[in-house]
C-alpha cells in the first residue's frame, strides 16, 4: 500500500495544478539550459564549420573572432606553399543589417574562395554558390527563401538566395550566410564613392580591398599542426592558432560574460525552484498532519511518514520535470535563439532536480517528525 | 475488584505526571492506580481538564509518566529498557485505539484504513485485505468497503475506526469519547459493540466518556477529579463477560 501514491490520487487535481506551476519553473530551468548549450554551440559552430586545422590571421591577435584581424589577400598563397599545408582558402567575416519588406535582417556574412576550404559545410536545401558575384548561402533563421533577393552593402547590390542551411547562427543568435570572397570584400572594404573621390582629390593613395581576415588552413595528417603553426608564425605579420586555441577562446573568453550570465540565472532559478518545492512540500505535510499524527498515533514508523513525503516531493520533481522538457520541446521552434540539449546537461538538470526535492523535502520531514502522536487526541476533541 | 485471580492487562500503579518546573508546575496525574482485566469494559470520566487525555496519553505509551508503574499484558513499559520503536511496536501490536472522531487517514477507502495497521504490523497484502474485509462485515459496514471517509455517515466512520483498532487483535482498547458525534441509539449501538469485542477478544477497554446515558454499559466507572482517580460503582453491564 503506497501512502504517497493514495494521497496523490485522493488530491490529484491540486498535486496536477501544483506540477503545472512547478513544470513552467522547471521548464525554464531546462530552456536556460538549452540557451547555453545554444551559446557555446552557437560560438564554436563558427569555428568548426570550416574545418581548419590552423587559424593564420593578422600579427599578435587573436582573430577572427575574438578580435579583429586583417590581413592582405595574397596571404593564402603564401600559407599554401609552407610544408604541410594541404589547402588553404581566404576568408572575411563581419556582421551586416539589410532592409527587407521593411524590416531589418541582421547577418553574419562569411566570404570564402569557392572550392577553398571556408565555405558552407552543410546545405540543406538548394545548391551552393556556383557564380563569382551576387549569389547567397543563408541559415534558414534568416526567414529567406529560395530565389529571394536581398539588397546588401552602400551600393545596393541585390544577392540571391541559391542554398539554405539549418542550425549556423553565431553565438548572438544571427543567421549565417555565405557569398564569394570578391563580394565580401567589396561589402567589407570598398568605401562608398565620395569617400573615393574626396580621397582622390586630396591626393591619397588608391587603397586596395584585397584584404581578409583570416586564412584557414588544413595540415596533413603526416605533419604535426604545432610545427606548422611555428613555421607559419615565423613571418612576423602572422599569427597560427590551432583549432583548439580558437575553441577554447570562442567558448571560454569570447562568450565569457554571456555564459556566467546564463549561468548566474540557472543558479537563481534552481534555488527559486528549490524555495517553491520546498513551501509546497512543507504546507502538503501541513495539510497531513492530523493523518501523520494518527499514523503515528497507531503505531506507524517515522520510515512511512519520511517516506510518504519524500515520494510525494520526488513525484512532483520528476512530473514537474518531465512536463517541463515537454513544454520546453513544443515552443522549442518558437524560441528566438537555438536552444541545444546534451546528453549530460539534461541528466545534470535531472539530478539537480532530484537533489532539490530531497533537500526541499527536509523542511516537510522535519515538520512530520516533530509531530506527537497525541495530538491525533488533540485534534479529536 | 472484578478479576481477582487473573493478570491485568493493564495495570496502573503509582502513576503520577507533571508538566513544568518549581512554581510552574502542573501536577496532570496524582498517584494513580488502576488495574483492568480482560473482558472488562471501563469508563474514565471527569471535567475537561482533569487528566483523562493524559492518562490515556501514558497508557498508550504516548507519553511517560513522571512516576509509578505502568505494565501492560504483563509487560513493565518506561522502565529504561523501552526504546521510542520498541513502544512503537507495542502499540502497534497491544493497543488499539478508537478516537472521539474516526481520524480515518482522508486518501484511502475503508478497507484500507483498517489494512493500514496489518500492513505496518508487517502482514502481507492479500491478507491484510482479508481480515480487514472480515472486520467490516463483523462491525456492518461490509457493504462500504470501498468508499473514502467522506462518504461514510458518521456511524459507519466510527465503525470503520473501530474496525482498524481491532485489527491486530490487541489485548488493550482506548477508547477516547468514542460516542461522541453520535446520537443516543447509535452511542447505545457502538457501546454493545465495544463490550461484545471485548467478551469476543478477551480485550480490556478503557473508554472516556461524558456521556451519562451510557454509564450502563460499563463494568466500573472511574472519575478523574483534579489528576486523582476515585471509583464508582457501575451501573450494571448489559452483557456478562463468558470469561468470567
Amino acid at each position: 500500500m503506497n501512502l504517497a501514491y493514495r494521497d496523490i490520487k485522493h488530491n490529484l487535481l491540486r498535486f496536477t495544478l501544483t506540477n503545472f506551476g512547478l513544470s513552467l519553473l522547471l521548464g525554464i530551468v531546462i530552456m536556460i539550459t538549452g540557451v547555453y548549450g545554444g551559446l557555446i554551440d552557437d560560438a564554436l559552430r563558427q569555428a568548426r564549420a570550416a574545418r581548419a586545422d590552423l587559424w593564420v590571421v593578422q600579427a599578435d591577435t587573436k582573430g577572427p573572432f575574438a578580435e579583429s584581424s586583417r590581413i592582405p589577400g595574397d596571404t593564402r598563397e603564401l600559407v599554401s606553399r609552407v610544408y604541410g599545408v594541404e589547402r588553404a582558402g581566404a576568408v572575411t567575416y563581419q556582421s551586416v543589417q539589410a532592409e527587407l519588406n521593411g524590416a531589418p535582417h541582421r547577418l553574419f556574412l562569411i566570404g570564402y574562395q569557392l572550392g577553398r576550404p571556408g565555405g558552407p559545410s552543410k546545405i540543406v536545401a538548394g545548391r551552393e554558390i556556383l557564380r563569382s558575384h551576387y549569389e547567397i548561402v543563408v541559415d534558414r533563421r534568416a526567414g529567406l527563401a529560395l530565389g529571394q533577393e536581398i539588397p546588401l552593402g552602400t551600393r545596393g547590390h541585390k544577392f540571391t538566395v541559391v542554398g539554405l542551411m539549418q542550425n549556423e547562427v553565431t553565438s548572438a543568435g544571427d543567421p549565417v550566410a555565405y557569398i564569394t570572397l570578391r563580394d565580401a570584400q567589396r561589402l567589407q572594404f570598398e568605401v562608398a564613392p565620395p569617400s573615393t573621390r574626396r580621397e582622390q582629390a586630396r591626393g591619397g593613395a588608391l587603397q586596395t580591398n584585397d584584404q581578409i581576415n583570416a586564412v584557414i588552413a588544413r595540415v596533413s595528417p603526416h605533419v604535426p599542426a604545432n610545427e606548422v603553426a611555428t613555421a607559419l608564425s615565423r613571418w612576423k605579420h602572422l599569427t597560427a592558432l590551432t583549432q583548439a586555441q580558437q575553441e577554447t577562446m570562442l567558448s571560454m573568453v569570447v562568450i565569457e560574460r554571456a555564459r556566467k550570465q546564463q549561468m548566474l540565472i540557472m543558479v537563481l532559478l534552481v534555488i527559486v525552484s528549490a524555495v517553491i518545492i520546498a513551501l509546497i512540500i512543507y504546507t502538503m505535510t501541513m495539510d497531513k498532519v492530523r493523518s501523520i499524527a494518527t499514523l503515528k498515533f497507531i503505531g506507524a514508523p517515522d520510515r512511512t511518514i519520511v517516506g510518504l513525503i519524500i515520494q510525494q516531493a520526488l513525484s512532483l520533481g520528476i512530473v514537474s520535470y518531465l512536463a517541463g522538457m515537454a513544454l520546453v520541446f513544443i515552443f522549442r521552434p518558437y524560441f528566438p535563439r537555438r536552444l541545444v540539449f546534451d546528453p549530460e546537461s539534461v541528466a545534470v538538470v535531472f539530478i539537480i532536480t532530484v537533489v532539490m526535492c530531497l533537500a526541499a523535502s527536509i523542511l516537510g520531514i522535519r515538520l512530520a517528525l516533530k509531530v506527537d502522536p497525541a495530538e491525533a487526541l488533540a485534534t479529536s476533541g | 475488584m472484578a478479576g481477582e485471580g487473573r493478570q491485568a492487562v493493564v495495570s496502573v500503579e503509582h502513576v503520577s505526571k507533571y508538566f513544568g518546573v518549581g512554581a510552574a508546575r502542573v501536577d496532570a496525574l496524582i498517584d494513580i492506580n488502576l488495574d483492568v482485566y480482560p473482558g472488562q469494559v471501563v469508563g474514565l470520566m471527569g471535567p475537561s481538564g482533569s487528566g483523562k487525555t493524559t492518562l490515556l496519553n501514558c497508557i498508550a505509551c504516548i507519553s511517560q509518566p513522571s512516576s509509578g508503574r505502568l505494565t501492560l499484558d504483563g509487560e513493565v513499559v518506561y522502565d529504561d529498557r523501552w526504546l521510542k520503536a520498541d513502544l512503537r511496536r507495542l502499540r502497534l501490536d497491544k493497543i488499539g485505539f478508537i478516537f472521539q472522531y474516526p481520524n480515518l487517514l482522508p486518501f484511502l477507502d475503508a478497507t484500507d484504513n483498517v489494512a493500514v495497521v496489518l500492513r505496518l504490523a508487517g502482514l502481507g497484502s492479500a491478507a491484510s485485505l482479508s481480515r480487514a474485509v472480515e472486520l467490516l462485515e463483523y462491525l456492518e459496514v461490509g457493504h462500504r468497503r470501498h468508499a473514502l471517509p467522506k462518504q461514510l455517515s458518521g456511524g459507519e466512520a466510527q465503525r470503520v475506526a473501530i474496525a482498524r483498532a481491532l485489527a491486530n487483535r490487541p489485548r488493550i482498547i482506548l477508547a477516547d469519547e468514542p460516542t461522541a458525534p453520535l446520537d443516543s441509539q447509535r452511542a447505545r449501538i457502538v457501546m454493545d459493540l465495544l463490550r461484545r469485542i471485548a467478551i469476543d477478544q478477551n480485550a480490556a477497554i478503557i473508554c472516556v466518556t461524558h456521556d451519562e446515558m451510557i454509564l450502563d454499559r460499563f463494568d466500573h466507572i472511574y472519575r478523574l477529579r483534579d489528576g486523582r482517580l476515585d471509583i464508582e460503582a457501575p451501573a450494571g453491564p448489559r452483557l456478562e463477560p463468558a470469561a468470567r
